[in-house]
C-alpha cells in the first residue's frame, strides 16, 4: 500500500489528493506525517505541499460542490479523525467522476461519513460558541482557554468577531496549543509560551472579575428548578470533559 | 454592595425560573455599529441540572406583585422574600455577563407593581438604556404586561427583539378560578396591537429597506398544565387558536409544579407532569412542522394524547389505511408522516433516493428509527412483512420492543410515596 504523507495543514493534504490523482493511485492512504508509524510492507511517500495545487483542487472542488458542500468537506478535515483523509480522498474521487452534483447521494459511503462527520465538528463548533467562557483580566482583555474535541477555532472566528467588536479578546485552544486574538480591527493566530499557566499568577484578573463569576454561579443555581431534576438530560447536554473550562461547573 | 446584589439576584432569579421560553433565535438583529452583541439561531449556553437550557439571563425586575393568583410563588399572599432591582443593576448585570459569553440576552419580566403602565415603563427602561446607551445588539425578550397602554407596547416594539403575555391557563374558566383579578381580554388587547404592528411593519419593510426593526422574533406565549382539569385537547386547540390569530412564533407548555397549598390545586409534592408536557410539545411539532392539523391528532373520540407512544404513531395506529408508503415515491408529505422518520431523516431520503433506489440499509443509516418505521414502509426489497397486522399488534410489538425514557423517572416517583 502507497501512504502519502502530508504535514497536517489544509493546503498539506489537498497537495497529497492531488499528488494522488496525478500518479493514477486508487488504493493509497493519505496520513499526516507526524502521527505516522512506518511499516515494513507500506511505501511511504512524503508529499510537499504546494499552495498552487492546492488551490487548483479547491477551485475543482467548489465547481462540483454547493457552498455548503465545501463547507462540510472543510469541516471534515479539521475533524482530524484518524483515516478522514482515505474519506476526503475517496468522495473526491466520487466528485470528479461523476457528471451531476453528488454530495447528497447518502447512499454512498463515503458521501454519509463526510456529511455525519461534518454535522459532528458543527456540534463541536457550536458547543465552542456557547461554552466558552471569558474571564476580564486587568489589561481589558477577555481571556478563554477551551479544549475542544476537533480543530474548530477557524470555524468559531467570525461568529466571535461579530459578536464581541468593541472588546478586545483571546480564545485558546490548550491541546492545540494556539489560539485566536481579536484586537479591535482583526483576528489574529497566536501562540503563547507557556511558561507559567494562567491561574497560577495571581493578579492578572480585573477586580470585578470575581464578582461576576459568582454572580452567574448564584445565577445558574438559582434558575434551576430542584423538582424537575434530571441529571440524564443534564449531562446529555453539558458533558463532563467539558466542565473545567466552564465557570459554573468546575467550582463543584 | 456586592452582597445586596448578589441576594436579589437570588430571589429574582428564583421567581423567574418557571417563566420557560429560553429562545434567542429567531431575530434578525446585526451588530452593525461596532457595537456589543449580534443575533442570530440562538445558543444555549448551558443547561441547569434539571436539563433546562439557559440562554438568556431571565429575571423579575421585581417580585412584589399586586395579583394574587394561586398558581403563581410570588402571589401578594405568599410569605416570600421581596426584592426590587434598580434599571441599572439589571443593565450592569446583562452587558457584563453578556461580555463574558454566558448570555445571549435579557429576558425581563415582573410582578405588578402600582399598575401595568408604571410597570411596562419600566421594563421598557431597560431596554432602551442597553439599546441606546450601551449599543447593545444582544437578544431582549421582555414580558408585556397585561392592560398596558399601546403606546408603551409600541415603545417596547421597537427596542425587543420578542414579546410575550403569558395566557396562563388554557381555558376562560381555569383562569377564573385560580387568577379572579385577571382577565382574559386585558392579555389579548396587547397581543392583538403587537399583532398589527408587526404586520404592519413587515409591509413597511418590504418598500424601506432600513426601516427600524419592531420585534423582530415575534410574540409568544405561555400556559400552566396539569394545574387544573383541561382535556389535552382543549390545550391544543387554544394553542391552534393563538397561533393563528396572533401569528405566534411559539406557545409554551409549563407543567405545574406545586408553590401552594390551596385547595383548588394539585397539592405540593404532587409530580410535575413531564411526560405530558412532551407529548404535548411533540403535538405542537406535529402542528407546526409536518403539517398535521390538529383536529388529526386530538378530537372528540380521542381527546386526550397517548402517554405510552408518541402522536405520530399514535395517529399512524389509528390511520392505518394511509400505509404502507412507498419510501422511493411517496411526497416529502407523506414521508414526514411515518412514524420514526423525522424531519431531517425525511428530507435525506428524498434527496438520496434521486441517485438510487433505498432498502432497508440505507434508511438505517440515514437515521430512520426502523423499529417504529418499518410496520408502515415498503422500500427496495419491498419486505413489508407485517402488512395484515392490527393496529393495536403494531402498537403491542413497538412497545416490547423499547424503552421509553420516563419509565425510569415515574418508577422513583411512585417510591416516593
Amino acid at each position: 500500500m502507497i501512504i502519502l504523507l502530508y504535514d497536517h495543514t489544509w493546503p498539506g493534504m489537498l497537495s497529497a489528493i492531488f499528488e494522488a490523482f496525478d500518479r493514477k493511485l486508487t488504493n493509497c492512504m493519505i496520513r499526516r506525517a507526524r502521527a505516522h508509524m512506518p511499516s515494513a510492507f507500506d511505501q511511504d511517500i512524503e508529499v510537499t505541499t504546494n499552495t498552487m495545487k492546492a488551490a487548483r483542487v479547491i477551485t475543482g472542488l467548489k465547481k462540483k460542490l454547493s457552498a455548503d458542500g465545501f463547507h462540510q468537506f472543510y469541516a471534515c478535515f479539521l475533524s482530524e479523525l484518524h483515516g478522514i483523509e482515505d474519506t476526503l480522498f475517496a468522495y473526491t474521487r466520487l466528485i470528479f467522476s461523476s457528471k451531476d452534483r453528488v454530495e447528497q447521494a447518502f447512499a454512498n459511503a463515503a458521501v454519509l461519513r463526510v456529511s455525519q462527520v461534518a454535522k459532528s465538528v458543527h456540534r463541536e463548533k457550536h458547543r465552542m460558541e456557547a461554552f466558552v467562557r471569558f474571564r476580564l483580566a486587568s489589561d481589558s482583555l477577555f481571556f478563554a482557554e477551551v479544549e475542544p474535541d476537533f480543530n474548530v477555532l477557524p470555524l468559531i472566528l467570525n461568529h466571535f468577531e461579530k459578536r464581541y467588536a468593541d472588546q478586545r479578546w483571546l480564545i485558546y485552544d490548550m491541546k492545540r496549543n494556539y489560539g485566536i486574538y481579536y484586537d479591535l480591527e482583526k483576528v489574529t493566530e497566536v501562540t503563547l509560551q507557556r511558561t507559567v499557566g494562567v491561574k497560577e499568577t495571581a493578579g492578572i484578573f480585573h477586580e470585578e472579575e470575581p464578582l461576576y463569576e459568582s454572580l452567574w454561579n448564584d445565577y445558574f443555581k438559582h434558575v434551576n428548578i430542584r423538582e424537575r431534576k434530571n441529571t440524564k438530560l443534564h449531562l446529555q447536554h453539558v458533558p463532563r470533559r467539558y466542565w473545567k473550562h466552564l465557570t459554573e461547573k468546575n467550582k463543584l | 454592595m456586592s452582597e445586596r446584589i448578589r441576594e436579589k439576584l437570588a430571589i429574582l432569579a428564583d421567581a423567574a425560573k418557571y417563566d420557560i421560553s429560553c429562545s434567542s433565535s429567531g431575530s434578525t438583529r446585526k451588530n452593525d455599529n461596532k457595537g456589543l452583541g449580534d443575533t442570530g439561531n440562538g445558543i444555549c449556553h448551558t443547561y441547569t441540572e434539571d436539563g433546562r437550557c439557559v440562554s438568556l439571563l431571565k429575571i423579575l425586575l421585581t417580585n412584589f406583585c399586586i395579583y394574587d393568583c394561586a398558581y403563581c410563588v410570588t402571589r401578594k399572599s405568599n410569605d416570600i422574600r421581596r426584592a426590587a432591582f434598580t434599571v441599572q443593576e439589571v443593565v450592569d448585570l446583562t452587558i457584563n455577563f453578556y461580555r463574558r459569553n454566558y448570555i445571549e440576552g435579557l429576558f425581563l419580566s415582573s410582578g405588578i407593581f402600582k399598575n401595568a403602565d408604571y410597570t411596562m415603563e419600566r421594563l421598557v427602561s431597560v431596554a432602551k438604556k442597553l439599546r441606546t446607551e450601551h449599543k447593545f445588539n444582544g437578544y431582549i425578550h421582555l414580558k408585556s404586561i397585561p392592560g398596558a397602554s399601546d403606546e408603551l407596547m409600541h415603545e417596547a416594539g421597537l427596542y425587543a427583539d420578542r414579546l410575550s403575555v403569558n395566557i396562563e391557563l388554557p381555558t376562560e374558566a381555569g383562569l377564573k378560578l385560580l387568577a379572579p383579578d385577571k382577565d382574559r381580554k386585558d392579555m389579548i388587547s396587547p397581543m392583538t396591537y403587537l399583532n398589527n404592528e408587526i404586520l404592519a411593519k413587515a409591509e413597511e419593510k418590504k418598500v424601506l429597506r432600513h426601516a427600524p426593526l419592531f420585534a423582530p422574533a415575534g410574540q409568544s406565549t405561555q400556559m400552566i398544565i396539569g394545574a387544573t382539569g383541561e382535556s389535552d385537547k382543549e390545550i391544543m386547540y387554544t394553542a391552534h387558536r393563538f397561533y393563528k390569530a396572533f401569528n405566534l412564533k411559539r406557545v409554551y407548555y409549563s407543567g405545574y409544579v406545586p408553590v401552594s397549598q390551596d385547595r383548588r390545586l394539585p397539592g405540593m409534592g404532587s409530580a410535575v407532569p413531564a411526560l405530558r408536557e412532551n407529548r404535548l410539545y411533540q403535538t405542537d411539532w406535529l402542528m407546526r412542522f409536518y403539517g398535521f392539523h390538529v383536529e388529526e391528532l386530538l378530537n372528540d373520540q380521542d381527546p386526550h394524547l397517548d402517554l405510552e407512544i408518541d402522536p405520530k404513531l399514535s395517529w399512524a395506529i389509528r390511520n392505518l389505511h394511509h400505509f404502507p408508503v412507498d419510501i422511493n415515491t411517496a411526497d416529502l408529505r407523506l414521508v414526514l408522516r411515518v412514524p420514526g422518520i423525522g424531519m431531517q431523516s425525511a428530507q435525506k431520503i428524498v434527496a438520496a433516493r434521486k441517485f438510487q433506489k433505498l432498502n432497508w440499509e440505507n434508511l438505517r443509516s440515514i437515521g430512520v428509527a426502523i423499529n417504529r418505521a418499518k410496520y408502515f414502509i415498503i422500500c427496495k426489497r419491498s419486505e413489508y412483512v407485517h402488512r395484515d397486522l392490527t393496529g393495536t399488534r403494531i402498537r403491542q410489538y413497538i412497545l416490547a420492543e423499547s424503552q421509553s425514557k420516563f419509565l425510569k423517572s415515574s418508577y422513583t416517583q411512585l417510591n416516593l410515596f
